[in-house]
């Protein structure tokens, strides 16, 4: 069985700022430093979902890339672009939005929508330099 | 004459809002980018001066003090910053790309020795969305 990988750019632009509440607020400086900035900071993130699997004998498809497109739109785009993550989105009221964070959850919203039969994985991109891959 | 480029990079919170205006027509004209608790980018600068080379050094300018100028004037400003509270040369302004092109022209302008001519200041929003001033 030949699988294959399949993979969807995306990107989005959010406000953040990493804030611990079971910190004070010297505490947060002194761990996230200008990332804690109250009055927040902002990416463009870029996100890149990987979708593994054998390709339908029919189609050819891992999977139609016209519907994980749709379904990236809809969970990820909808929710998070120009938005602040931390007050606008109902999953970092009590987590931080670090870039591990939000990989996590942006899985977790797509795992719930594509074929269990396919791997998944996500990799977000907070700057150019700074990106993260989710499951590890 | 000879161009030299220096490449600076910030991350930043903002909106589009104009308070003149009610919420409706903010959305109306600025969408998404109008959200009430800001969104934000990865922004790129790229400060372009001119001259001839100096006979001694062959540099139009040292392009090391050049990076110290942008970041001291400008980065430490702008970065992990909320331009609409946070920034004292955007006050009173809209934060749009354009506005804030100028109003980076200006920090500089006072503070690169007289005799460098500025050039561009060019500032990417996204890596598809850019404007470039070359002053008044």
């Amino acid at each position: 069985m030949k699988k294959v990988a399949v993979f969807r750019r995306e990107h989005f632009n959010a406000a953040h700022r990493l804030f611990n509440p079971a910190w004070d607020d010297g505490k947060n400086a002194e761990v996230f430093g200008k990332c804690s900035n109250p009055h927040y900071h902002g990416h463009n993130y870029e996100l890149v979902v990987k979708v593994v699997g054998v390709p339908d004998p029919d189609t050819g498809y891992v999977m139609d890339m016209k519907v994980l497109s749709a379904i990236t739109a809809e969970e990820v785009l909808a929710r998070f672009d120009h938005k602040n993550l931390n007050l606008d989105t109902e999953f970092f009221r009590d987590l931080n939005p670090t870039a591990e964070h939000i990989a996590i959850v942006i899985y977790d919203l797509l795992r719930a929508r594509i074929d269990q039969g396919l791997e998944l994985r996500v990799r977000l991109y907070e700057t150019e330099r700074n990106f993260v891959e989710y499951p590890a | 004459m000879v161009y030299l480029t220096r490449l600076e990079h910030f991350n930043a919170a903002h909106k589009l809002y104009n308070p003149g205006w009610d919420r409706e027509k903010n959305e109306a004209v600025f969408g998404k980018c109008a959200n009430e608790n800001w969104h934000g980018h990865n922004y790129e600068l790229h400060v372009t001066i001119k001259g001839d080379p100096d006979p001694d050094t062959g540099f139009v300018f040292d392009v090391k003090r050049l990076g110290e100028i942008i970041r001291e004037h400008v980065i430490e400003k702008l970065d992990h910053k909320n331009l609409n509270l946070d920034v004292d040369f955007m006050r009173g302004k809209q934060c749009s790309t354009e506005n804030l092109a100028v109003g980076i022209w200006n920090e500089l302008q006072q503070h690169l020795p007289a005799d460098i001519c500025l050039h561009l200041v060019k500032l990417y929003e996204t890596p598809r969305i850019y404007v470039e001033y070359l002053g008044p």
